[in-house]
């Protein structure tokens, strides 16, 4: 029971990380990214393949895992700089499929469907279960601090200032003599980067990846763990994510209390009940349990 | 063997079907100004809406388009009334969101009542025609007619009824069209069902070759989106002519690569498109 609680967190600070990843690019600079699960599968594959291939150990595969997933998301947000914000939607759901499809069939590379095991994790051979979950969780949730602090670090500066203005109105950001282009593409391989960190630390943890895990699904998660929580604000994004596990997982408990229902059925009825609340919180609450509070202007010295 | 010829045909055919997916899903954008993702679960419901006509019914290929069609545009108007139009007023952002949020949860109540299994439509089977080395079934005949007629109806619809007219009029100036006395809600409703109609009967047509599953529509979401965006999103020829691109690409991108990556080829089409000709071939005017 300890051991599977402590697997949950884990998994809790892994969408954590996603929601906080995401909320830098859509909460902050407004730029809509439907590709998430593209980059998290980006940094999953990325440590996966520089730990089990080359061999080289796992703090080289979680950098090589943000270096790549941040590259890709500097290139595409840098390639759809000029679009509207609903040819941007279309555009990254496309490349998060772009991404699985290349996962499932460049056998060569990330043996396909099959997917890759024996992933390894941090000291996972000398530590019970038990330990090595106490160990991760430990070790994503210090990364969700990590993250957190410099995400709101982020947000209180006048860089943040700088996002939220270009989310708010680009042209205005622009008269106003910031670098949108410039912005834009730093807070998007930004965002990224932290989504292909939550990739590194998934594929650590389960030791097992496979394209089938990157479903647009996870987006829909991540989107509805930030919506709840609060979009712009990353208090909200880590309690969102929280919430969504705890839905996930709670539904759980509750499908063996249903009768006549099979396996696919309830995994159906539990992504129904995902999307349903989804619907349900944005016109409930569009902005979410904690909305956003823009930090306070600092007041200038009294005279 | 030479592979071109037939490679073309295939991609002619498959682009014709695709073509009404496409127009659905871009006069939907035209009128209401929002990608609605809500396509992929639509087609979903359109190709089993058609198959329980067809299987369980007993019903031909084209009386049980019909029933896609309906039934589709039904669960359309019905499912955005609910999730997506109280959504509109908060951005096209938000709205798009939503309709992924949408469709997951129609694609699942498709899962819950058929299940995860492959289904094959009830059609007689007949041998394929040849022509010149050319290969074509009588059944992709028919429905490349079928989709045709569709077309057909739907430029005559766009262009000589009063419906028509008003929804051109929406498209093209909201503001405008409401002070001349047209009610956009109502065009609204009247678009979503058209749409999703539109977006099941083409579920059924694409799915009509192969077998069917609650993921049929998903899989051509990236050819859909293609089409729509290659042509130039919100314009209903363009959808047509942007759907004969990618139906045609598709088909060619296998003469140098591997069949699964064939629906990539819409998502390298969208690239392109967007960084040389950002509003697609034939620009954004819906009609």
């Amino acid at each position: 029971m300890e051991s599977y609680l402590l697997a949950t967190l884990t998994f809790a600070g892994i969408y954590a990380l996603l929601a906080l990843g995401l909320n830098v690019i859509w909460g902050m600079a407004g730029m809509i990214n439907l590709g998430m699960a593209g980059f998290f599968a980006l940094g999953a594959y990325a440590s996966a393949l520089t730990t089990t291939a080359l061999g080289l150990p796992i703090a080289a595969g979680v950098a090589a895992a943000m270096a790549l997933a941040a590259l890709c998301g500097g290139a595409l947000s840098r390639l759809t700089l000029n679009l509207r914000g609903d040819y941007l939607a279309i555009v990254t759901l496309g490349f998060g499929e772009l991404i699985r499809l290349i996962a499932a069939n460049e056998i060569w590379l990330t043996n396909g469907s099959d997917g890759i095991p024996g992933i390894p994790g941090p000291m996972r051979a000398d530590l019970t279960p038990l330990q090595f979950n106490a160990l991760s969780c430990a070790l994503v949730l210090t990364a969700v601090a990590v993250v957190w602090v410099v995400a709101e670090r982020l947000r209180r500066s006048p860089y943040g200032r700088v996002l939220r203005a270009l989310r708010d109105d680009d042209v205005a950001a622009a008269v106003a003599g910031k670098s949108v282009r410039r912005f834009k593409v730093q807070a998007f391989a930004l965002g990224a980067g932290v989504l292909g960190l939550a990739g590194a630390a998934y594929a650590h943890f389960t030791s097992y990846i496979a394209p089938d895990i990157f479903r647009p699904l996870l987006t829909i998660y991540i989107f509805l763990a930030l919506t709840a929580g609060g979009t712009g604000n990353n208090a909200g994004a880590v309690l969102g994510a929280a919430l969504v596990i705890a839905i996930l997982e709670g539904s759980r408990f509750v499908e063996p209390m249903i009768p006549h229902l099979n396996g696919a059925q309830g995994a159906a009825l539990r992504e129904i009940l995902i999307g349903g609340t989804l619907i349900l919180v944005m016109r409930l609450r569009p902005q979410g349990i904690l909305a956003e509070r823009p930090p306070e202007p600092e007041r200038a010295a009294q005279p | 063997m030479d592979l071109l010829p037939q490679l073309l045909v295939n991609g002619i055919v498959q682009g014709t079907l695709l073509a009404i997916p496409a127009i659905g899903f871009t006069a939907i954008f035209a009128v209401l100004r929002f990608p609605n993702f809500a396509v992929a679960s639509h087609a979903t419901i359109g190709a089993f809406a058609g198959y329980a006509a067809n299987v369980w019914l007993g019903l031909p290929a084209a009386p049980a388009l019909v029933a896609a069609f309906l039934v589709a545009g039904l669960i359309g108007v019905l499912s955005d009334e609910v999730a997506l139009r109280p959504l509109r007023p908060h951005g096209a952002l938000t709205t798009a969101i939503a309709s992924i949020a949408l469709t997951i949860v129609l694609e699942n109540v498709v899962r819950l009542i058929f299940g995860n299994d492959l289904r094959g439509y009830d059609l007689p089977i007949v041998r394929d025609w040849r022509w010149l080395g050319v290969r074509i079934g009588p059944q992709q005949v028919q429905n490349l007619a079928m989709a045709l007629a569709i077309m057909a109806a739907v430029f005559a619809t766009l262009r000589y009824t009063r419906i028509g007219k008003a929804m051109r009029a929406v498209a093209d100036n909201p503001a405008l069209a409401e002070l001349k006395g047209i009610d956009p809600v109502t065009i609204g409703r009247i678009t979503v069902f058209a749409g999703m109609g539109l977006v099941g009967a083409g579920g059924m047509l694409l799915g009509l070759g192969t077998s069917i599953d609650p993921l049929t529509g998903f899989r051509f979401i990236l050819p859909i989106f293609a089409a729509a965006v290659v042509g130039g999103l919100g314009s209903i020829p363009g959808a047509a002519l942007g759907a004969m691109v990618v139906g045609i690409g598709e088909e060619l991108s296998l003469l140098v690569l591997s069949p699964a990556y064939k629906s990539a080829v819409g998502f390298v089409a969208i690239v392109l498109v967007l960084a040389f000709r950002p509003r697609g071939i034939l620009g954004e005017r819906a009609y």
